[in-house]
């Protein structure tokens, strides 16, 4: 809605001051609407014939079917992670729906050809095509419920090879690349979660990079669960071939229900030599309310494998969901590869989450940095976790890590679970953590100076966590900043 | 311009100011000195609207305004401006980031237009020379990693950008060379106009050898006990404070 109508009127005009106040002038959840659009829905539960069923519903091959009941059997045999400091109800899952698709089976010609409805939810997301006809530089891929709509500036790109299309597009027209790296870096048995998504995933993002091909565009997928009842189980593989590069964005929206929504999506990186991806999410589920009800469970797979001399940089903003369950990661494979995670994750009310990365050095000369901002205000629990770990063979490896955690108010909690690994006596590892409170003294200073309180916060969180809003997009940072002040609006005195 | 009559405040509990009367009108400059203790920080506090103390009695009327119905940020609007005596740092937000936004949220309330960017940068400019203040410092960090004498540049030079109605100058001299208190004398004293005023807090007389007051007031044991001109501040540097405790 107005929040990603600024995001392109920023791309084009600027922003001023009082964008920003009208925005801290609105409290709650400005996602929250619910499309109502007939939907394609699937049975509650989850057997074999579920399973059959989604992989029909979208013409799958054999061997992905094959994938997703192997996936399915590996899941059945395995329990629900419990070792997160977080506390919810875990979701029955015989009672969701693992595939919703807007009613509309065939393919859109145009734009045109879109639902009027759905046309409205992107007009309300800020993404119309009228809007993005207007912008240059921005690609954007929208996922409602579990199916892509549509994909903009496909030509542009063609042009380059670049592919960027829904993963149910690159199973039918890259079956090749999909064959290849799917499951390549989260393996089905990886997780619980990341074994259930492998087993019903219904759509998501793919993209491909050729050799030497610098994208010249922001590539942005934006993800909105719609449906009542049902999972989004979304799949994101991207592949950045030798000596490319590509800065992808990703946002998330949920509607306003009582209920508790399963997000269980798992993305890859494959980095090839002196590749690298710049993979940056603004993650904005809905919370749940005041009180802690309702609000999606955002449990999520998220890793990249960087070849010699790669480089994966994570940068996430969080403010959403009821319960996060996440640790973007990097395998530094090849000699010389680089990972880095920028993390801001804000928790209010009720919210729980637990959030972090694992860097796991294997080559020679691998680097690392980790920067990990958290913010608790009302009852949330916000906890750090995050693995350093060097392998034996992993000759001159170096690790920088930064933990903050702020507190706003006194009934919250920050936590930090750093855990370290190293087996190579000539690796360097630095870890710095503080903890800090936001002080009366700043927010006093700030009003002496003329500045409402609620800016006064907003400018204090920003300044704490710029180093990781430096890393984002231009755009996305500006719409990032504003997510913060208003995720923490009402949090102090 | 600033009215306080027979105010009362206390803090946690302990009554620091009591019964206090000081009428300051535009283009006055007030200095108000006295011994630790006295109360003389509680007055910028209250001045200010800090929350930690409560008002017992009295009235403080601001430009025809019950002062102590404002919100801070709305006393700071209508002009009433603070120098910190330990400014506070801000990491992260950049000094010019800062204070535009109090600029912009000051205009506001005074019906003005934002600043455009370049309005706003030549005012930086000009304003931050007025203090000799590093123009980097500008753009960094809000008192981050500034030096003592550089936080209370800062407030100065803060104080120059908003152009307040009322300015509270709470030990603006404390911790400042000889160099810098010159150099903060001279930026207040070239803020002077016939329209505002200033309120100075000290301890040590020294500082009114550059801002040379109107009148100064000794506050004691919550109260003024005494006003005078400027030669009053000379008479309390030479007998000590305890001449007026007895």
């Amino acid at each position: 809605m107005r929040l990603r109508r600024i995001f392109f009127r920023i791309v084009m005009a600027g922003y001023t001051e009082n964008e920003l106040a009208d925005d801290l002038n609105q409290q709650e959840y400005r996602y929250g609407f619910v499309t109502d659009i007939a939907s394609d829905v699937a049975p509650a539960g989850l057997d074999e014939q579920v399973i059959r069923w989604i992989s029909e519903k979208k013409k799958e091959p054999q061997w992905l079917l094959e994938f997703r009941l192997k996936a399915f059997e590996v899941w059945k045999s395995m329990v629900e992670p419990e070792w997160a400091h977080v506390a919810y109800q875990k979701p029955d899952f015989q009672a969701i729906s693992y595939y919703a698709a807007p009613k509309q089976s065939k393919k859109y010609e145009s734009w045109d050809d879109v639902d009027p409805e759905m046309k409205e939810t992107m007009t309300k997301l800020g993404i119309s095509f009228e809007e993005q006809q207007r912008l240059t530089g921005v690609a954007v891929d929208f996922v409602m419920d579990s199916v892509s709509v549509g994909t903009s500036f496909k030509a542009k790109l063609a042009e380059l090879g670049i592919v960027f299309c829904s993963f149910s597009e690159a199973v039918q027209e890259h079956p090749d690349l999909v064959k290849k790296y799917l499951g390549s870096v989260v393996p089905m048995t990886d997780n619980f979660y990341a074994a259930l998504n492998s087993a019903v995933f219904s759509d998501g993002s793919f993209c491909y990079i050729p050799k030497g091909v610098r994208c010249p565009m922001e590539l942005s997928t934006y993800f909105r669960i719609n449906a009542g009842g049902t999972g989004q189980f979304e799949r994101t593989l991207v592949v950045a071939d030798e000596s490319s590069y590509v800065s992808y964005l990703e946002g998330c929206t949920a509607p306003q229900r009582d209920e508790n929504q399963l997000h269980a999506a798992v993305v890859e990186l494959v980095v090839l030599d002196q590749a690298e991806i710049k993979y940056s999410t603004v993650q904005n589920w809905y919370p749940g309310d005041k009180e802690g009800k309702g609000g999606v469970f955002n449990f999520v797979t998220k890793r990249g494998m960087c070849e010699t001399q790669a480089k994966i940089s994570w940068t996430q903003v969080e403010t959403g969901s009821a319960v996060t369950w996440k640790y973007p990661s990097c395998i530094l494979k090849g000699d010389g590869s680089i990972g880095e995670f920028y993390s801001v994750a804000v928790t209010n009310n009720f919210q729980q989450a637990d959030t972090g990365t694992k860097m796991i050095h294997l080559g020679k000369n691998t680097k690392s940095t980790i920067i990990s901002k958290g913010i608790s205000a009302g009852k949330s629990q916000n906890s750090y976790r995050g693995l350093v770990q060097i392998h034996a063979q992993a000759e001159n490896a170096r690790n920088f890590s930064q933990c903050d955690s702020l507190l706003m108010g006194s009934e919250c909690g920050a936590h930090t679970f750093p855990y370290i690994e190293c087996k190579n006596a000539g690796a360097q590892i630095e870890h710095e953590a503080t903890t800090s409170k936001i002080g009366e003294d700043q927010l006093f200073y700030c009003q002496q100076r003329g500045i409402s309180e609620e800016k006064a916060i907003s400018l204090i969180v920003n300044g704490y966590c710029k180093e990781v809003l430096n890393q984002l997009p231009m755009e996305f940072a500006v719409e990032a900043q504003k997510l913060l002040s208003i995720s923490l609006e009402g949090s102090v005195g | 311009m600033l009215e306080i009559k027979a105010l009362h405040a206390s803090i946690n509990g302990t009554e620091i100011l009591k019964g206090l009367n000081l009428t300051v009108r535009a283009g006055e400059v007030h200095a108000i000195m006295g011994p630790n203790g006295a109360g003389k920080s509680t007055l910028a506090s209250v001045l200010a609207g800090k929350e930690d103390y409560e008002i017992i009695s009295g009235e403080i009327v601001f430009e025809g305004k019950d002062l102590l119905e404002l919100s801070v940020e709305e006393r700071a609007r209508e002009g009433v401006f603070l120098a910190f005596q330990y400014p506070v740092e801000i990491p992260g937000v950049s000094n010019v980031n800062f204070l535009k936004t109090a600029m912009n949220e000051i205009r506001e309330h005074r019906g003005l237009p934002a600043l455009s960017a370049k309005e706003f940068l030549s005012l930086v400019k000009e304003k931050s020379a007025l203090v000799e203040l590093d123009a980097s410092l500008a753009s960094r960090a809000v008192n981050e990693g500034f030096s003592g004498g550089e936080k209370k540049r800062n407030e100065i030079f803060q104080m120059a950008m908003l152009e307040p109605k009322l300015a509270v100058l709470d030990e603006t001299d404390s911790g400042l060379d000889i160099d810098a208190l010159r150099i903060v004398a001279q930026g207040v004293n070239t803020l002077k106009t016939s329209d505002n005023a200033t309120l100075v807090i000290t301890h040590y007389q020294r500082l009114l050898d550059y801002i040379v007051p109107d009148f100064v007031h000794v506050l004691f044991d919550g109260k003024i006990v005494k006003t005078g001109g400027k030669e009053l501040a000379l008479e309390l540097e030479e007998k000590g404070y305890d001449w007026i405790k007895s």
